[in-house]
């Protein structure tokens, strides 16, 4: 084999609390994602999904099983090369920003961590990938609409120029039309940098729209994986694959055909 | 056509800001008859305003003004206070987005129903409890006699928001006003409850108001659907042919959403006309 995956899950389990209130949250999960491919995690709450994300970053307990990024494998406290090649955007635009910290602020931190040189440079251009004008620079996130936050995030998230986006939820709590717009910039991004993504989200529609390829998750367990346009031909072998898919067509009236 | 239940003319919620005031509803008209009418907007569209308003809920220093506001023909705003609450939970009830708020943490299920039904009546303790436990098993809960005693965080998103629909049902109004009632519950938590509500709206010969964002969710399981935009109706429409929406919003919010292979091609987004202001 001549490259390693960008990202190789093996196994992975994780756990949270003891005795009585031990919960199982993700159960031997395994899947690979190839460099500058877009891979989904679909399930409904508590499917694990987001505790996938999660685990990759360092942010729940790896208690089974191997993570990879290039081969490497991940343990302990994350590196600073590894947070500049793998950033998060999370499902909150209210709640993922520092509400007293200017848009600058916000941008420039990552950039200072890193030792990052030409700062304004790439705040201007930062704030331009993402469609937003320079304006917004010196705003604080309460001046700001849901998407605008939003594309604040990814902003934050691209500045350090990773290889790999994590999306929890990115698009769950904006309207319809702003949805649109975020996941077209977020394919616009991917196709310009190269991006690998790792896309969560409880929407069957999302999932397959952003994604090469899709596990579907339930309980902590992989239900079934599946290529771009098994979903449209319906080429669906678990049960439960089929009753999201049935959901997500809205509500069919008992005795109606 | 019989009279409607609920009629609403010209009406309009107004907030002062500092920058003058702000109309969050800017003259709504319709009608609701035993039927299920849906109103679907973006957030800030006034669609929760609506429904608010119409039970006299939008609090001070908002206002609440209607050429007409009738329900069966008494005409709400005005009511004294102590008259509206014979209207307000017992004929016309209301279902809030999130059970995780709209449920009290410290009382268990079972009081909290019963509150419901002591506000409209003088029943016996063997009475609450049977019309608790049929009501429970109605909206169907498998064990009601272990929820009655339940407390709301024992319970999962699924089971709180039939507890609230439960508890909203119990005095048998006539008129449900729905507010994003499944918003917070996973798709296939979500169906389960919106079968229950069709049941109960059929079967009690309900009127019911399903306030939502989701466009293609409302035209699966409404009749008519309101498309409000910035605080007016910009459309009404057959629920079952929304597909010939002919504003342009309503077009645009349809095609906006991704679709299961619809392929990877840019969605199209919504181009905002001022026109639709005054639509």
């Amino acid at each position: 084999m001549s490259q390693p995956p960008r990202i190789e899950v093996e196994n992975l389990t994780v756990t949270f609390g003891e005795g009585r209130r031990h919960v199982v949250a993700v159960d031997r999960v395994s899947f690979r994602v190839e460099p500058g491919e877009s891979y989904g995690l679909v399930g409904e709450s508590g499917s694990g999904k987001s505790t996938v994300l999660r685990a990759i970053c360092g942010l729940a307990p790896i208690e089974g099983g191997r993570v990879l990024i290039d081969g490497q494998n991940l343990t302990g406290a994350r590196s600073r090369a590894f947070t500049r090649q793998v950033q998060m955007v999370f499902q909150d635009p209210y709640g993922s920003l520092h509400p007293r910290h200017t848009i600058d602020r916000i941008l420039s931190e990552p950039l200072s961590i890193h030792g990052f040189q030409g700062r304004d440079q790439r705040i201007t251009q930062a704030l331009e990938d993402v469609g937003l004008d320079p304006a917004f620079r010196f705003r604080l996130p309460h001046q700001l609409s849901g998407g605008q936050r939003q594309r604040i995030a990814i902003a934050r998230a691209l500045i350090l120029e990773p290889t790999v986006l994590l999306l929890d939820e990115p698009t769950s709590a904006l309207d319809a039309s702003i949805q649109a717009e975020i996941l077209n910039l977020l394919t616009r991004l991917r196709r310009e940098k190269q991006l690998t993504y790792l896309f969560v989200s409880h929407d069957l529609a999302v999932i397959d729209h952003m994604c090469d390829r899709l596990l579907v998750m339930r309980g902590g367990k992989a239900v079934e994986e599946m290529t771009d346009g098994a979903l449209a031909s319906r080429d669906v072998d678990s049960d439960y694959t089929r009753a999201l898919m049935k959901a997500s067509e809205g509500f069919v009236r008992p005795g109606a055909a | 056509m019989s009279a409607p239940l609920l009629s609403v003319r010209d009406l309009t919620v107004t907030f002062d800001t500092r920058r003058g005031p702000f109309e969050a509803v800017r003259g709504v008209s319709f009608d609701v008859g035993r039927e299920r009418v849906g109103i679907v907007g973006e957030s800030g569209s006034g669609k929760s305003m609506t429904g608010r308003a119409i039970l006299g809920l939008v609090r001070p220093p908002g206002r609440v003004g209607a050429s007409r506001l009738t329900f069966d023909g008494t005409e709400l705003p005005g009511l004294p206070e102590r008259q509206m609450r014979t209207i307000r939970g017992r004929r016309i009830s209301m279902v809030m987005q999130d059970p995780r708020y709209s449920l009290n943490p410290v009382m268990t299920v079972g009081r909290q129903i019963a509150e419901a039904l002591r506000v409209h009546g003088r029943p016996s303790r063997a009475e609450i409890r049977k019309r608790s436990l049929d009501m429970l098993a109605e909206v169907q809960i498998r064990d009601p006699e272990r929820v009655l005693t339940a407390y709301p965080h024992e319970l999962s998103g699924g089971m709180g928001q039939r507890v609230m629909i439960a508890m909203m049902l119990v005095t048998q109004p006539e008129l449900l006003i729905a507010d994003e009632p499944t918003s917070a519950l996973d798709v296939t938590v979500q169906l389960e409850v919106l079968r229950i509500l069709d049941d109960l709206v059929r079967r009690r010969g309900m009127g019911l108001i399903f306030i939502s964002h989701d466009l293609r969710l409302v035209s699966t399981f409404c009749d008519r659907v309101l498309v409000m935009y910035r605080g007016r109706i910009v459309e009404e429409i057959k629920a079952s042919l929304l597909h010939q929406a002919q504003h342009p919003y309503t077009q645009g919010l349809l095609n906006c959403l991704p679709r299961i292979g619809g392929g990877h091609e840019a969605l199209p987004t919504l181009q905002r006309q001022d026109a639709w202001n005054d639509a």
